[in-house]
C-alpha cells in the first residue's frame, strides 16, 4: 500500500475528512504503518495512551478487562480510528484492543498528533467539530435513556 | 617553595655544565672563522694576482708556521714548521682547498652549537613546562577553583615558549658579543685615548639611555601578555557557556566584548612597535655619532698635529668593528626583557599561598594498614577566602565503618564537610582524626586509596568506559611494561635530564590488588561485578552491541558473534516471528534497507562512500551510467522532490519535521520547488546538469518500506542488483578497501555486534519488532555464554569529552562505580546520585550500602527521608552539626531534621 492509498482512507476518517490531502500526506508520511499479528495487543487498559491507531487493514476486537477476564465490547474494522481519547486528554487507556486477524494501521503518535494541530489550526477546528458532534449524540443518548429509564 | 624569579639564575642553575661546554665551543671556533675571513684576500693576491711570485717556476711556502706569541717570548719568531714549497698554480689551488674545508669546518660548529644551543633550550622549557604542570597537579583544590583553565593552558603552551629558543643564547651570545666590542675599544684605546674615551662614553651613554627608554616597553609588554592570556581565557569562556550565550541571545554583546578586548590587544602592540623602532633610531643615530665625532674632532687634532693621520684612520678602522656586536647586544638585551616579563608573569601565577608538599605525593609512599577506629572530628572549622565561615566547629564521634548520612539544606555546609572528611581540603582549624590518624596529615597514597570520595560533578576522561572505572586504581607503576613497549632507557635519561620524574606512562599502573582481582585476566570479573551494582550494566550491553571489533585481534568473539547469526535466525522463526528481521541475500533487493545500502551491500570504511557522498562518488556514478540507472534516479528524485515540496510547503523553516522526516532541509526546500515547477513545466528534458545532479542525490536514502513512495519495484529491485554486482566487481579492481561487504560467512569489522549478529535490517511497521528482537537477542547470547563478551566490548565504549557520550544519570553511577571498584576503607558519596530519579536513587543506595555492609559510607543526601537506611546521620544547618543520631532518635526528637523530610 503506497502513502497516496493511506491518504485515501484517512480522508474517509471523519476527523480527518476536511482537511488538506497535502497535510494528511504529511502525516501519514510522519507516521509509522504498524503491522499486528493476530492476537497481538495495540494497547491495554489503564496504560497511559501515547499513540492513536487507524485501521488500514483487518479487524481489531475491543475489550474491557473483567473480573472473568476480557470481554469483547466491539469489532472495528478499516478506516476507523483506535485510542484518540487517550492522546486527546491525556487519561488511561479506557478499554484493550487486539488484532482479531493480520491487522495494518497507522500509528499517529501523540506528539504528531498535536504538532500538527499546532500548525494546522483548520485541523485543531475540525477535530472539535467531531467531538462537539459526539457530544451531541451522547447528550441525545442520555435524554433518551434517560426517558426511557 | 617558591620558583627562581630570576630566569638567569633559573637557567644557570639548571644547564651550567652546558652553557659552559658551548661557550667553549663557541671560543674554539672563533679562529676558524677569523681565519677564513682573511683567507680570500690571501688567495686573490697570492693564488690569483701571483703576489709574492717573481715569475713562471718560481715558488713560495705554504703553511709556513711560526709558534704563537713566539717574537714576544724569544724575541724572534720560532719556525715550527717550515711549509711546503708551491708554484702558484697550486698555490691556487691549495688555498682554495683550504678555503672550502674552512667552509665545512665553520658550518660544522655552526651546526654542533647551534643543535647544543636548541637542546639545551628545549631541555630547559621541558623542565619548565613540568614543573608549572606539576604545581597544578598540587595546587590545593580551593585554589584550583580559582584559576581559568584555558589562562593555565596557554601560560603552560604558549607563554613560556620564546623561552626555549633564548635559553641557549642567555650565556654564550652577551660573553661572546661582549668579548668582541671589548677588544674592538681596547682597540681604539690603544691608538688614541681621548678617541678611546670618546667611543666608550657614547656607548655608557647608549647603556645609560636605552633601559630607561625600554621602561615603559617592558610595562606595556606586561599588559600585552596579560591582556593576550586573558583573551584565552575568554574564548575558553565562550565555549564553556555557549548554551547561556545563545539562549540568551547575548553573541552581539560577547562580539562587543571581544572588539574592546582586541582593540585594546592592538593599541598596546601599536605602541610596542612605535617605541620599540624609536629606540632603534636613536640606536642608530647614537652608533654614528661616534664616527662623526672621530671625523670632526680627530681631523681637528690631526690638523693641529697633535695626533697623527695614519693613527686617526687606523682609529676609524677599528672602529668599523665595534656597533655590530653593540647593537647584537642591544638585541640581544631587549630578548632578555621580554623573556624575564614572560617568564615572571607566568610563574607568578603559579605561586599560589599555600601548595601541597610533594612529599605528600610522593610516588614511594605507602598507603599503609587499613584506615579504622573511631572517625573524630573536634572543632570542625572552615573559612573560606574572605573569611567567612563555611564550618562553625562541627565534632562528633563516630566509628569508620559506619554507614553515615550526612543532611541538611544546600550551603548548610554538607559539601565542606564531605571534603575536609575525604582529606580534599584542609580545616582551618579543628582537627579529623580517624584511627587516631590526622586526615590532613596523611599522605595522597593514603587519603586516595584508603578513602574514596564522589561529588556531584564526577569527571570523566575522555576514552573508554574502562579507563574511566580503572581510573581510581592508577596510584603508581605497578607492572614494569615489556621492553619492546617501555620508554627506552636513552628516552628515560633524557627525561631526568629535563627533571622529569622517571615514570613510565606504559607501564601496568593498574593497583589489581585493591581491587580484589589478581592481573588482567580476571579485573574484569570485579569491574562487571561494580558495574552490576551501580546498575550500569545493561547500559555496558547496549554499548556493546552498537560496538565494533577488530576480528584479528579477536577471532573468538568474532566467531561466537558468527554463531549467534546463525541461531537467532533458528530461534525468530520458531516463535514465528522471522518475518522482524531482513536478512543480507547477495541475489536478493532488501525493501527495508536504504537505496544506498543495497547498492553497496557492505558497510563503507572511507567517508567518500557513506550515502550522503555517493551521488558525487565518481566510482558509483560511473556504475549508474553503466548499469543505464543515472536517468532512473533522477526520475526517482523528482517524485521524491515533488513529495516533499507539496507536504512541507506549509510548514515554517525550522520545523523539527524537516529534521525528523524530510530527504530535503528546509534551506534547500526552495531551489528545489523551483526544480520540480520547471519539471512540471518543460519536463524532465528542461533541467540542467546541476539540477539533475541534486537530485540524482535523493534516492539513495530512500527506503521503500519506510517511506512508502512505491519508487522501487520488483524490476526496479533486479537493475540494482545487477548494479550492486558491477560495483562490487569494480570496488574489488580499483579500491578494495573502501567498503566491507556483507557476506553471510564472514565477520564484518566495520560493522557493530548487534548488525552482525542480526546480518539484516529490522522490517518496518512490524508491532514491538524492537522489543522482540531484543529479547531474542539477549536469549541467544545468553545460550551461547556471549552476553559477558557484548558487556566487554562494551567497557571499550568511548565515554567521549568530560563524559559527554553518557547521560548525566550514567556519569555519576560510574563515577560511584569507580568508586567502588578499588574498595576503599571507607566511601565518601556527596550528593553524587542526585540526577537520578527517587527510585533508581533508592535502588543505588540500598545495592551501594548493601555492597558495603561492615565498611565506612559516609553519603551526602539530596533527600533526607532517604537517610533511614544510614545508621547515623548527621543534620548540619548553617555550617553547623545542628541534630545527629539515628534516623528512629531523630524522627522522634530532631526537631530540624522533621523540618527538612516535613520540606520535601
Amino acid at each position: 500500500m503506497s502513502i497516496d492509498q493511506e491518504v485515501e482512507i484517512l480522508r474517509r476518517i471523519p476527523i480527518f475528512s476536511e482537511i488538506d490531502p497535502a497535510k494528511l500526506k504529511l502525516m501519514a508520511f510522519a507516521s509509522e504503518r504498524l503491522t499486528f499479528k493476530p492476537g497481538q495487543r495495540l494497547f491495554n487498559q489503564g496504560e497511559m495512551g501515547d499513540a492513536a491507531y487507524i485501521v488500514l487493514d483487518g479487524k481489531a476486537d475491543i475489550l474491557v478487562e473483567g473480573d472473568d477476564g476480557p470481554l469483547r465490547v466491539a469489532q472495528l474494522a478499516e478506516n476507523e480510528i483506535i485510542g484518540e481519547i487517550a492522546i486527546l486528554c491525556d487519561i488511561p487507556r479506557t478499554a484493550s484492543v487486539e488484532a482479531a486477524s493480520q491487522l495494518t494501521t497507522l500509528k499517529i503518535t501523540k506528539d504528531l498528533f498535536f504538532r500538527m494541530i499546532m500548525d494546522f489550526p483548520e485541523m485543531g477546528v475540525e477535530v472539535m467539530r467531531v467531538l462537539a458532534h459526539r457530544l451531541e449524540q451522547t447528550t441525545t443518548q442520555l435524554r433518551v435513556a434517560r426517558a426511557a429509564g | 617553595m617558591g620558583m627562581e624569579p630570576n630566569i638567569f639564575k633559573y637557567v644557570w642553575h639548571h644547564s651550567r655544565p652546558e652553557q659552559l661546554f658551548i661557550l667553549l665551543l663557541v671560543i674554539v671556533s672563533l679562529p676558524f672563522y677569523y681565519f677564513s675571513l682573511n683567507l680570500p684576500k690571501q688567495i686573490v693576491n697570492q693564488g690569483i694576482q701571483g703576489q709574492g711570485f717573481d715569475g713562471p717556476g718560481a715558488t713560495q711556502p705554504f703553511f709556513r708556521l711560526h709558534m704563537p706569541f713566539g717574537e714576544s717570548l724569544f724575541g724572534e719568531p720560532v719556525l715550527l714548521f717550515d711549509g711546503l714549497s708551491l708554484a702558484q698554480a697550486d698555490m691556487l689551488t691549495a688555498l682554495s682547498l683550504v678555503f672550502l674545508s674552512l667552509v665545512i669546518v665553520n658550518g660544522l660548529f655552526k651546526f654542533v652549537i647551534n643543535t647544543r644551543k636548541g637542546r639545551l633550550g628545549e631541555r630547559l622549557l621541558r623542565r619548565l613546562r613540568y614543573e608549572l604542570s606539576d604545581r597544578i597537579l598540587r595546587f590545593p583544590l580551593p585554589q584550583i577553583r580559582r584559576v581559568k583553565p584555558s589562562e593555565m593552558a596557554t601560560m603552560i603552551k604558549d607563554e613560556v615558549e620564546p623561552l626555549g629558543g633564548f635559553i641557549g643564547d642567555a650565556f654564550a651570545t652577551p660573553i661572546f658579543l661582549g668579548g668582541q666590542a671589548l677588544t674592538a675599544l681596547a682597540f681604539i684605546m690603544v691608538q688614541s685615548i681621548w678617541l678611546g674615551l670618546v667611543a666608550a662614553a657614547v656607548v655608557l651613554f647608549q647603556a645609560f639611555l636605552i633601559p630607561r627608554l625600554r621602561r615603559r616597553i617592558l610595562v606595556l609588554g606586561r599588559e600585552r601578555q596579560l591582556t593576550a592570556r586573558m583573551l584565552a581565557g575568554r574564548i575558553g569562556e565562550l565555549i564553556d557557556g555557549a548554551v547561556e550565550i545563545h539562549a540568551n541571545d547575548t553573541t552581539n554583546y560577547e562580539r562587543a566584548d571581544l572588539t574592546a578586548r582586541l582593540g585594546r590587544i592592538f593599541k598596546i602592540r601599536y605602541e610596542i612597535y612605535q617605541r620599540k623602532f624609536f629606540v632603534k633610531f636613536l640606536n642608530n643615530l647614537l652608533a654614528q655619532i661616534t664616527p662623526f665625532m672621530f671625523y670632526l674632532g680627530g681631523g681637528l687634532l690631526a690638523i693641529t698635529g697633535h695626533l697623527d693621520i695614519g693613527a686617526l684612520v687606523a682609529v676609524i678602522a677599528a672602529y668599523k668593528d665595534l656597533p655590530a656586536p653593540i647593537k647584537e647586544l642591544i638585541n640581544w638585551d631587549q630578548q632578555r626583557l621580554d623573556v624575564q616579563i614572560k617568564y615572571e608573569q607566568v610563574i607568578e601565577q603559579f605561586q599560589p599561598p599555600a601548595l601541597i608538599d610533594p612529599e605528600r605525593q610522593a610516588v614511594e609512599n605507602d598507603p599503609g594498614a587499613p584506615l579504622e577506629g573511631p572517625l573524630v572530628a573536634s572543632a570542625l572549622s572552615l573559612l573560606d577566602e574572605n573569611d567567612i565561615p563555611l564550618l562553625r566547629s562541627v565534632s562528633f564521634t563516630a566509628e569508620s565503618t559506619q554507614h553515615i548520612a550526612v543532611v541538611g539544606q544546600s550551603g548548610s555546609g554538607m559539601e565542606q564537610l564531605s571534603l575536609l572528611l575525604a582529606g580534599l581540603m584542609e580545616p582551618s582549624s579543628g582537627s579529623l582524626r580517624i584511627g587516631g590518624r590526622d586526615v590532613d596529615a596523611l599522605p595522597a597514597a593514603v587519603t586516595g586509596r584508603r578513602i574514596s570520595y564522589v561529588g556531584q560533578n564526577a569527571y570523566h576522561f575522555t576514552g573508554s568506559l574502562r579507563n574511566n572505572l580503572l581510573y581510581g586504581l592508577k596510584h603508581r607503576p605497578v607492572i614494569s611494561a615489556d621492553p619492546d613497549h617501555s620508554t627506552s632507557a636513552f628516552d628515560r635519561a633524557e627525561s631526568r635530564r629535563s627533571g622529569n620524574p622517571d615514570l613510565d606512562i606504559h607501564d601496568d599502573w593498574i593497583d589489581y590488588h585493591s581491587a580484589g582481582a589478581e592481573g588482567e585476566a580476571d579485573i574484569t570479573a570485579r569491574m562487571l561485578d561494580v558495574l552490576s551494582t551501580v546498575d550500569l550494566v545493561d547500559d555496558a550491553y547496549r554499548f556493546g552491541l552498537t560496538g565494533t571489533i577488530d576480528p584479528v585481534s579477536k577471532p573468538d568473539v568474532a566467531d561466537g558473534i558468527l554463531m549467534a547469526r546463525a541461531a537467532i535466525i533458528e530461534r525468530l522463526a520458531t516463535s514465528g516471528n522471522e518475518d522482524l528481521v531482513i536478512r543480507f541475500e547477495a541475489n536478493a533487493y532488501n525493501f527495508n534497507a536504504s537505496v544506498a545500502e543495497n547498492l553497496l551491500f557492505g558497510t563503507p570504511r572511507r567517508h567518500d562512500f557513506v550515502s550522503e557522498e555517493l551521488a558525487s562518488n565518481e566510482t558509483v556514478r560511473t556504475i549508474l551510467r553503466e548499469a543505464g540507472l543515472t536517468d532512473n534516479f533522477v526520475t526517482m528524485g523528482v517524485t521524491i522532490a515533488k513529495t516533499m515540496v507539496e507536504i512541507f510547503a506549509d510548514l515554517p523553516p525550522g520545523h523539527p519535521f524537516f529534521e525528523q522526516f524530510s530527504f530535503i532541509s528546509d534551506d534547500d526546500l526552495p531551489e528545489f520547488r523551483t526544480i520540480v515547477t520547471r519539471v512540471d513545466n518543460l519536463g524532465i528534458e528542461a533541467l540542467d546538469k546541476a539540477a539533475r545532479q541534486l537530485l540524482l542525490g535523493l534516492p539513495f536514502k530512500y527506503v521503500e518500506a519506510r517511506h512508502r513512495l512505491g519508487l522501487v519495484d520488483e524490476s526496479m529491485a533486479e537493475r540494482l542488483i545487477d548494479a550492486r554486482r558491477r560495483l562490487a566487481e569494480r570496488l574489488e579492481r580499483d579500491c578494495p578497501d573502501a567498503v566491507e561487504f556483507y557476506r553471510a560467512d564472514a565477520y564484518n569489522a566495520a560493522a557493530s555486534l548487534q548488525d552482525n549478529i542480526l546480518f539484516g535490517r529490522l522490517a518496518y511497521g512490524q508491532a514491538q519488532a524492537e522489543e522482540t528482537i531484543g529479547r531474542t537477542l539477549l536469549e541467544v547470547l545468553d545460550d551461547l555464554g556471549l552476553r559477558q563478551t557484548v558487556i566487554e566490548v562494551g567497557l571499550d565504549y568511548n565515554v567521549g569529552i568530560g563524559g559527554g557520550r553518557l547521560s548525566a544519570g550514567q556519569r555519576q553511577k560510574l563515577a560511584i562505580g569507580r568508586a567502588l571498584l578499588k574498595n576503599p576503607d571507607i566511601l565518601i558519596v556527596n550528593e553524587a546520585a542526585s540526577v537520578l530519579d527517587r527510585s533508581s536513587q533508592v535502588r543505588l543506595i540500598d545495592s551501594i550500602l548493601e555492597r558495603r555492609k561492615g565498611r565506612g559510607v559516609i553519603w551526602t543526601l539530596q533527600r533526607p527521608e532517604l537517610a533511614s537506611r544510614f545508621e547515623m546521620i548527621l543534620v548540619m544547618g548553617n555550617g553547623r552539626l545542628v541534630e545527629q543520631g539515628s534516623y528512629q532518635d531523630l524522627r522522634e526528637k530532631g526537631t530540624t531534621f522533621k523540618t527538612l523530610v516535613a520540606a520535601e
